[in-house]
């Protein structure tokens, strides 16, 4: 008893209570993909036939878990932080020692009766090895030095995790952009990194001789607006000059040579489908003979087409919910099988077919107050490695729902990022369990000073 | 504050997406209505459930029209790639080559997607299903056979009369809108499939099922709530004795014409023969377009049904009539004589007579005297009574209605004509007004002229004398199991007693037309032991205006007291009617009256009839000429392509059908020609094997056609 009250003391129920609501949400959702009519559930949940009863397991190992977590001394994690993130980077490389294949990536370490994903719980350790090297006093975040440190942690984790063929996931550590930004990051870096996601936009949509007029254009009429202030200071010419030239430079070479040589051909592909741009690899770099050429093009039209399958499969599933939806378990699209990876990636449109506009908006607006309450968590923080932290985990929940929601909804490119807490898998599950609970952890003794 | 002002972006940051996604689900959910749609197309399937038609049964409860089943064979061109199939073996066993098991397969993916079924060939004939089940095993998965119910006549007999099902084409689909058919149904097009379409088709069930990503049916929509059961179609009893029906199909062999018997106290039709006429399996298997083709093609014209829908002058078989009117008008006695000198004197120009002598009533129709009928008609015609001939004419167009000819009399057979019967009208047209009178007509009065019957007119004559006055509406349907929801035999069971003639005058007539039987020009049709009453007929005509060889008609009832059946029969072309039309009715009364023919001789006599050779040499020209047409490319066969149209026209039958099957016909033809274009009679003898099957056995008329067309070359 009195360690229950030790436990209950200083933790946010708001946080526990939206943590159930999801899973179970997501527990319903699984099991609408996978029941049909006149199964025996009771049968299939001893028995770990289904996803479901496996769900179900994942969500009490989790929960066990999390007990185990709010147990723990807050002191702890910030004790362990470097640590950890030297093991998390140690289990990424065994990936490629005993790596299993799992959907054509290697990112998986068998672990008996599930698998895990380095890449995913990495996640965890990032984020604490950030708040703690962001909370060292002699860490000034102002100077260029900590900030490239900074930007090493995170991307480290990001680099094998493109190793790995799971480009999807190492987006996922570009969140850390945001707690970093909150942290004193110039936003410059922010508009910069805008700017060239524009730039990108713009070298794949638009033929690169006119992207290079436009930009010519625009440095021609910035010169003629400021031509008076170039007179008082000629620094400014320079300035756009030295931007025309980036940004032509960009667009002309550093683009397509990331296409050719930095990214795998689907990659590539995936990014310009999403824009709805064609891909032909440029002959020139492929010293493939014709046959295999063919051949390859031939795999890629059909890769092509599975993937716009997925996204009209979830589309229609979706937008066939109307506004009230169709009722749980009434769902036709759903229960067809129809969509692929439902249970996983594309566990949002069992919602939206079930529930309809109603349910899929009160699952938005459910996960908007959840990142928003981790705001708030952070602000009232009194060290900087629990603000940091709960920054990181709304960060990654945030990049995680907008990416996976606009995915189901063909606004982003189909890579494999989960929903979190409602999609099927353990991995995905115990991450975010892990990464929520410390949070609350972190929460309850936001009176002590970290370090 | 500045950490405040980036927190507050960070929350600006989530609120813009949080809403840019709302947004989003609200395009998609709430105003794109085009993904529920889509959704239904894939996630939901219509599953139409087809009841059994109805069966129909003979009068002895024997079923002639029932449901069997046959198979089609189904392809999943997805499965092919998994499967290592032998394709020579399955290609070997339907006959096919590679090239064309090619094309049906690129045909299936494109019509119905690689991972569906769709038919590969159906209606399976039935040694091609057997030699499929011994080798199926190589063959799946890829390959099933799936059932499918058709239509089957145990006795292969009456396909004039029952009429085949076809597919409905998009007219008969807008005529009948609200009856919840769809593409891809059939219906029955003609026969009595048609005219109780309604009663036979049942009523079709729907089921909604939920599908599958594998277009697999997966379980019933909303546990079946929506589903509506199938209800089988009603079974009909026909009036019909399919033993004399076979008989009578059997005995016109080699003939033109038409053979109608009826009950005439209850006006149910005994037997119905068109001939020639076709095997109605044929139109229900594998082969269906190319045998319906085949059957459009014949010259013979073998689709219509000649009972209800060709044109016959009654020729004598009209005097029994003009005597009743005689009689009932008063202006001849029984016993009123004319003297017959070899010729009708009356009106001038002398119209010719074979037996010459003075004869009472009786007499002149046991020896079908035609002076007698003209001095009779000519009497009607000219009676004072009625101040003109314009009126009196219109008197004796009133008994003709009344006896049931010049309108058609309600049978529930489709296509039935009405006849011809001259009114003042006509002759006014054709002559001017008043520009005529008896003279003009006066071989109407022996039923030659501008009178034109069917052989069901003829056959229901005699029913109405047989009856001594009334007559039923003559039917194919006596009852309809659950009964008669819409009315359909109402007109069946009504008495048509239009005049009151009494018996008397009917009893002189008797008198007269079993004098025909006993000593007059039926008595080949005598049957020892019966009494009865008949008249023969024999009608001249013109075909193109060419003259032709007579017509033999024999009508008759039997027996006298308490009649039983009322017949009609005639031979087109055969001369005169005691060689064959008489003989056949004789057979027919008796196999109807004693249920089966025993005497030896009379056995014989129905194998020497059925054998006897009465079609016309110009059909025979017509079928060398059709076959020639088919032979020759393109330009003739758009001629053929009118002539299947003036076919259908006169069969009345409202649409297309099966212009396909002729395509087919046609290529084959031409394959053959092509094959050996050197050695022509083989050639010849090669079509006629094509068209031959679709009709009775006639080999010998087959042989006759080669020896003739040889004789013309």
């Amino acid at each position: 008893m009195r360690e229950q009250v030790i436990i209950s003391k200083g933790i946010d129920w708001v946080t526990i209570w939206l943590y159930f609501i999801f899973v179970s949400i997501g527990l319903l959702c699984i099991f609408s993909v996978e029941y049909h009519h006149g199964e025996n559930i009771i049968q299939n949940i001893v028995g770990l036939k289904k996803n479901y009863a496996r769900q179900l397991l994942f969500f009490g190992i989790s929960a066990l878990i999390a007990i185990f977590i709010l147990l723990t001394d807050s002191k702890l994690f910030t004790a362990t932080a470097n640590i950890s993130y030297a093991f998390g980077i140690l289990l990424m490389m065994a990936t490629f020692v005993v790596g299993k294949d799992i959907n054509g990536s290697r990112s998986w370490i068998p672990l008996g009766f599930f698998n895990l994903q380095p890449v995913e719980t990495c996640k965890i350790f990032t984020a604490l090895a950030l708040a703690k090297y962001l909370s060292q006093p002699e860490t000034n975040f102002q100077n260029t030095r900590s900030q490239l440190i900074a930007a090493a942690i995170i991307l480290t984790p990001a680099m094998f995790s493109i190793l790995q063929n799971e480009t999807g996931l190492a987006l996922v550590y570009f969140a850390f952009l945001i707690p970093m930004y909150r942290e004193g990051l110039p936003p410059i870096y922010l508009s910069i990194g805008f700017s060239f996601a524009i730039l990108v936009v713009a070298t794949i949509l638009v033929e690169k001789n006119t992207l290079a007029i436009i930009l010519t254009g625009i440095a021609a009429f910035s010169v003629y607006f400021l031509r008076k202030s170039i007179k008082r200071d000629k620094g400014i010419l320079i300035v756009i000059l030295g931007l025309w030239m980036l940004c032509v430079s960009i667009q002309r070479f550093a683009v397509p040579y990331i296409f050719k040589h930095v990214l795998q051909p689907y990659q590539v592909e995936r990014i310009m489908n999403t824009f709805g741009v064609d891909y032909v690899p440029d002959a020139t770099t492929t010293e493939l003979n014709t046959q295999e050429k063919e051949k390859q093009l031939k795999l890629k039209k059909t890769k092509k087409a599975a993937e716009n399958y997925n996204v009209k499969q979830s589309k229609i599933a979706i937008g066939s919910g109307g506004i009230w939806g169709k009722g749980f378990l009434k769902g036709t699209q759903t229960q067809g099988d129809f969509v692929p990876e439902q249970h996983t990636d594309f566990i949002f449109t069992s919602v939206g077919e079930n529930f309809g506009f109603w349910g899929s908006s009160l699952v938005i607006i459910l996960y908007i107050l959840f990142m928003l309450r981790i705001v708030f968590i952070a602000e009232r923080q009194r060290s900087t490695f629990s603000r940091v932290y709960a920054y990181s985990v709304a960060a990654i929940l945030f990049f995680h729902v907008s990416i996976n929601i606009c995915m189901t909804v063909g606004l982003a490119p189909v890579i494999g990022i989960t929903l979190p807490l409602m999609s099927y898998g353990g991995s995905s599950l115990l991450t975010f369990t892990i990464l929520i609970f410390i949070m609350v952890r972190l929460d309850a003794d936001r009176q002590m000073v970290l370090r | 504050m500045f950490n405040q002002s980036r927190k507050n972006i960070i929350i600006a940051m989530i609120l813009l997406m949080g809403v840019i996604i709302i947004f989003r689900l609200f395009t998609l959910q709430v105003l794109d209505t085009k993904y529920s749609i889509m959704a239904d197309e894939q996630g939901k399937f219509r599953k139409v459930i087809y009841p059994d038609r109805g069966i129909l049964f003979d009068r002895k409860g024997r079923a002639i029209l029932r449901n069997t089943v046959t198979y089609d064979l189904m392809v999943t061109p997805g499965k092919i790639r998994g499967m290592n199939l032998d394709t020579a073996a399955l290609c070997r066993i339907l006959k096919i080559d590679t090239t064309e098991f090619k094309k049906r397969i690129l045909t299936a993916i494109i019509k119905n997607r690689s991972y569906r079924p769709s038919a590969f060939e159906s209606l399976l004939p039935e040694e091609t299903i057997a030699r499929l089940n011994e080798s199926m095993f190589k063959f799946v998965p890829a390959f099933y056979l799936q059932e499918r119910p058709v239509r089957d006549y145990p006795y292969d007999a009456a396909g004039n009369i029952l009429g085949y099902l076809s597919e409905v084409n998009s007219s008969f689909l807008k005529n009948h809108s609200s009856e919840g058919y769809q593409i891809g149904d059939y219906a029955g097009k003609t026969g009595l499939e048609r005219s109780y379409e309604k009663v036979l088709m049942g009523q079709r069930g729907i089921e909604y099922w939920k599908r599958d990503n594998k277009n697999r049916l997966t379980d019933h929509l909303d546990n079946g709530r929506f589903d509506t059961a199938a209800v089988p179609g009603e079974n009909l009893h026909m009036s019909l004795d399919i033993d004399l029906q076979m008989l009578g199909e059997h005995l016109m062999e080699n003939k033109i014409g038409a053979i109608v018997a009826i009950d005439p106290k209850t006006g149910g039709v005994l037997a119905m023969v068109s001939s020639p006429t076709y095997k109605p399996n044929l139109l229900t298997g594998s082969e269906r377009k190319k045998h319906f083709a085949q059957i459009l093609l014949d010259p013979r014209s073998p689709m219509i049904n000649r009972t209800v829908n060709a044109y016959y002058p009654p020729g004598s078989t009209f005097k029994t009539l003009q005597a009743l009117i005689g009689l009932q008008e008063g202006v001849i006695t029984p016993s009123t004589t004319f003297l017959c000198t070899g010729a009708f004197y009356g009106c001038g120009r002398p119209m010719g007579c074979l037996d010459p002598g003075n004869f009472n009533l009786k007499g002149a129709i046991t020896v079908s005297c035609n002076t007698y009928f003209a001095n009779v008609m000519q009497r009607v015609i000219n009676n004072p009574k009625y101040g003109s001939v314009d009126s009196s004419l219109k008197v004796w167009d009133n008994y003709m209605y009344a006896f049931g000819l010049g309108n058609k009399l309600g049978i529930d057979i489709p296509s039935e004509k009405s006849g011809k019967i001259p009114t003042p009208r006509t002759y006014n047209k054709m002559y001017g007004d008043g520009h005529w009178n008896f003279c003009t007509f006066r071989s109407v009065s022996i039923g030659q002229g501008e009178v034109d019957v069917t052989p069901l007119q003829i056959a229901n004559e005699m029913a109405y004398l047989a009856n001594k006055g009334w007559f039923i509406t003559p039917h194919m349907i006596d009852s309809i199991d659950g009964g008669d929801k819409y009315g359909l035999l109402d007109s069946f069971k009504l008495r048509h007693h239009p005049l009151n003639i009494s018996d008397s005058i009917f009893e002189a007539v008797f008198d007269g037309m079993q004098g025909v039987m006993d000593r007059g020009t039926g008595a080949a049709a005598k049957i020892p032991g019966i009494v009865m009453c008949g008249k023969t007929g024999t009608v001249e005509n013109y075909y193109k205006g060419v003259k032709q060889k007579d017509h033999a008609l024999f009508a008759a009832f039997a027996p006298r007291e308490n009649p039983r059946i009322a017949i009609a029969v005639i031979c087109e072309n055969a001369g005169f009617g005691a060689s064959s039309a008489a003989p056949i009715a004789s057979l027919m009364i008796e196999k109807y009256l004693r249920d089966s023919i025993t005497e030896p001789d009379r056995k014989a006599q129905i194998e020497t009839i059925s054998k006897l050779d009465l079609m016309p040499t110009r059909i025979y020209d017509a079928i060398k000429y059709r076959d020639s047409l088919v032979h020759s490319k393109d330009t003739s066969y758009l001629i053929e392509k009118g002539y299947i149209k003036t076919l259908k026209d006169s069969m009345g039958l409202d649409d297309e059908d099966d212009m396909e099957g002729l395509e087919k016909l046609k290529k084959s033809n031409q394959e053959e020609t092509s094959v050996d274009n050197s050695d022509t009679p083989k050639k010849e003898e090669k079509i006629n094997k094509n068209t031959e099957p679709a009709l009775l056995p006639e080999k010998q008329k087959t042989n006759r056609i080669n020896s003739l067309i040889k004789t013309i070359h």
